[in-house]
């Protein structure tokens, strides 16, 4: 049996107070926890640190705002390899696996599992680099199947629902000023023409209290 | 094979047509009905908590399960077909209600002249101009027959929206080019998001004729004549790709499962999937006996019953009829045969552009928006174009939900990640009008389904095989639609829009529309169609197919509305003249 791996991360690395909501429990955390410990499902911690730095080079944090790294984004990435999606459990996998024409999707055998893991093996020492040589390594590879899946990956976990892990206390939605879902927009939705309305987000949890969710991750 | 007792009726397939069949023919007969569903049971509440992105809209939760059963797809004969591997360009339901639960309540009317577009083409600009290998088709029915059934469908989901023709007179506010309505829209249109006014104003401005699409998202509570209340929209944003919340969509599981739910002779078999339609007698003289299929335990069962109603969607429609070995099928080198041609999808292109201005696009609903139908069908000359038909633009305000939004960026914008992109990303994210053009697309010989010689479904039945690319005609008509787009967003005041390229080849990967239409069509003769048109099978009368697959092509409005009030029409035809008389009713 695989030892179950962590990732450990510095809490003043990444800053200020975040919640992470590992295995559906809400965990709050400050600048005074030394380190963060967080179970992995599928990355290894070399693995984890990694594509938590590749993903922070996408979407940094900067002037900007929050971005990869305090949203959470490689323990979304983390889960959702681990689950059906990873596993390609909903692709049609059957062979012959051949070469097409671009429109015809993708048609390579390999799972999103076996992607990342091939692609995070030439990215060996890539979290220790410097921003600069971590920016030149990931322009070399910017027209693979790995970055762009990274790159999308990046996407949903800075604007998922928290519920999958990423978006870690809805910064993703804060910064661009989604409010996640509403029960009604029917009496603004022909108002504020020309200003930005901009309501306080909220996460499918904090509305449906008594909701015990299995995200698609958690299924078989 | 378990043989079952004997039924009067078995439907295939759950979704808006085969559930609609049987909520008729169990309010109006005694028959005993069965519908078989591939997938899982749903009810109404089954949606409250539904509004996770990441799980519905990009995951697709609801949709067909691409590992058991996809289509393969080539543009010509030449190349090697192969599967779709995971769904892109278009997104098939699976479950009781099918893809009438993910739909995003268009509701409109297909424009007169589609059901009879080869004769008028023809008339007014004659078979030259029709393209090479253009096999565009009449309907056997016309708009005239077809609209007491528009309205009752309209009646049926709630349809909010504007008549612009009511009974032959123009009305200010509707669609001035859509065919004479017998009667008003049963709900006033929706409430329109600022983007949607900018977008009305900018269209008349330049001399278009705006109007309020027509919505099954409907703007305030509604009972329909079956008694079914539904709650007025809320606009959370989250409709296509979802079930919704509080059924302001119209969803079969929320307009036809309450009715049905009291119809004590119409039952629904969820998780059985349909293998054959299995007939007996002479191949141009067939019965069908009834329906095998496989049911939640795994075991293969027959169901005897004396009337076969295939309404399984298009994909299904089509791959049930060649597994089962019934009608001819389309040999594309002869030209000859019928089954699995006229297959057609939708031109859906159009352009974006970038306002100073927020525009809080998280509020809307699937169907909230305003369209023009100025260059649709053959409302415009074509005299000096190089192409025919049209389709409609339309700005809709569906909710921009963050996953599928953020990172679209103007043209002066290079970045594709990084510090910059992700600045401009989040300044662009809340300052975006899309002004999208749905067009029609006409039947090409060369454009075809069949069985794949390869490739199975989890069965171990051939997949559906999908031979089809766009022609000139598609390919210019975008050009057309990108350039009126984009003179439509720079008078709505965008500071930059999009250069949208030119339409290349059919793309499995980029979506479209969920609209992919025949294989099964109805028309005037058995050298022509499947089935005639009361969409009863030329070669098997106790078969009728409903759904999409009927359309000879596809008209550029929505294909939801005219499938429901083709169902209502076969309905009749089947109490009022089939049962009463079991044989063709033509």
């Amino acid at each position: 049996m695989k030892r179950r791996q962590f990732l450990v991360l510095s809490a003043a690395s990444i800053g200020g107070v975040l919640v992470y909501s590992l295995d559906r429990k809400a965990l709050r955390l400050s600048a005074e926890d030394r380190a963060i410990r967080i179970p992995l499902r599928f990355f290894t911690q070399d693995e984890a640190m990694i594509v938590a730095a590749a993903s922070a080079r996408i979407f940094p944090s900067d002037d900007s705002g929050p971005g990869a790294k305090e949203a959470g984004v490689v323990i979304y990435i983390d889960r959702q390899l681990a689950g059906p999606y990873g596993r390609d459990r909903h692709r049609y996998k059957q062979a012959p696996f051949e070469e097409g024409v671009r429109e015809q999707g993708y048609q390579l055998e390999a799972n999103p599992q076996q992607v990342y893991r091939a692609a995070l093996k030439d990215l060996t020492g890539f979290d220790r680099l410097s921003p600069g040589e971590q920016d030149a390594a990931l322009t070399k590879i910017e027209d693979t199947y790995f970055f762009r899946l990274l790159h999308r990956h990046t996407i949903e976990g800075m604007f998922c629902d928290p519920i999958h892990g990423g978006n870690v206390d809805m910064i993703g939605w804060q910064l661009i000023g989604y409010p996640g879902p509403r029960m009604s927009n029917a009496k603004d939705v022909d108002q504020h023409f020309g200003e930005a309305f901009r309501p306080k987000p909220t996460s499918l949890q904090e509305i449906f209290k008594d909701t015990r969710f299995q995200p698609s991750e958690d299924e078989p | 094979m378990k043989t079952l007792p004997r039924v009067d009726v078995v439907i295939v397939g759950g979704g808006w047509t085969g559930l609609l069949m049987a909520k008729e023919l169990g309010a109006r007969t005694n028959l005993k009905v069965v519908v078989l569903e591939r997938g899982a049971p749903r009810e109404p509440h089954d949606y409250l908590t539904d509004m996770d992105e990441l799980d519905y809209a990009i995951r697709l939760r609801m949709m067909q399960d691409a590992s058991k059963e996809t289509v393969t797809l080539r543009h010509d004969p030449k190349q090697r077909a192969l599967p779709i591997r995971q769904l892109g360009s278009f997104l098939p339901g699976t479950g009781v209600g099918g893809a009438g639960e993910h739909w995003q309540g268009l509701s409109l009317r297909f424009s007169p002249d589609s059901f009879e577009i080869r004769t008028r083409t023809i008339e007014k600009y004659g078979m030259k101009r029709l393209p090479e290998d253009c096999d565009i088709r009449d309907w056997g029915v016309t708009y005239q027959q077809m609209e007491p059934y528009y309205t009752r469908a309209e009646k049926l989901i709630g349809v909010s929206g504007k008549a612009g023709n009511l009974n032959g007179k123009i009305v200010a506010g509707g669609d001035p080019f859509d065919g004479p309505h017998s009667a008003e829209y049963p709900n006033p249109p929706m409430k329109m998001p600022h983007v949607a006014e900018m977008f009305r104003a900018a269209t008349a401005s330049l001399g278009l004729h705006p109007c309020p699409v027509p919505a099954a998202t409907i703007s305030t509570a509604y009972t329909n004549p079956d008694g079914i209340h539904r709650l007025g929209c809320v606009y959370c944003g989250y409709c296509e790709r979802f079930g919704c919340m509080i059924g302001a969509k119209a969803q079969p599981t929320n307009t036809l499962l309450p009715v049905i739910a009291k119809q004590k002779n119409v039952t629904i078999r969820s998780r059985s999937a349909a293998r054959r339609i299995v007939c007996d007698g002479s191949i141009k003289d067939q019965h069908a006996k009834g329906v095998s299929y496989v049911d939640e335990k795994g075991e293969e069962v027959f169901q005897p019953a004396d009337l076969v109603i295939l309404s399984s969607w298009t994909l299904n429609n089509n791959r049930l009829l060649m597994l089962s070995n019934i009608g001819t099928r389309y040999d594309p080198v002869a030209r000859k045969g019928t089954l699995g041609r006229h297959l057609t999808h939708q031109v859906s292109t159009g352009a974006l552009g970038f306002f100073d201005k927020p525009l809080n696009r998280f509020m809307g609903a699937g169907a909230s928006g305003i369209m023009v139908s100025d260059y649709d069908a053959d409302n415009f000359s074509h005299k000096d174009l190089s192409f025919l038909r049209g389709g409609k633009f339309m700005l809709l305000a569906s909710g921009a939900r963050p996953i599928a939004n953020f990172g679209v960026l103007p043209p002066s914008v290079t970045a594709t990640w990084g510090a910059e992109w992700k600045k401009a990303s989040i300044q662009w994210y809340d300052r975006i009008g899309a002004v999208i053009f749905e067009g029609e697309h006409m039947s090409y010989a060369g454009n075809f389904m069949d069985l794949d010689p390869t490739y199975k479904d989890h069965l171990g039945d051939p997949l559906l095989r999908f031979t089809l690319n766009w022609q000139e005609n598609e390919r210019n008509m975008s050009d057309f639609s990108n350039t009126k787009a984009t003179e439509m967003l720079r008078a709505m005041g965008a500071k930059e829009t999009t250069d949208p390229a030119r339409l290349q080849n059919y793309d499995c990967t980029k979506y479209q529309a969920t609209h992919i239409q025949g294989g099964t069509t109805m028309g005037e003769s058995p050298e022509d169609s499947v089935l005639n048109s009361s969409q009863q099978h030329w070669d098997v009368n106790n078969l009728f197919v409903l759904g999409a697959s009927t359309f000879p092509q596809n008209a550029s409005g929505n294909p939801t509305l005219t499938i429901l009030a083709q169902t209502f029409r076969v309905a009749d035809a089947i109490v009022e003249r089939y049962l009463k008389n079991p044989g063709p009713v033509g």
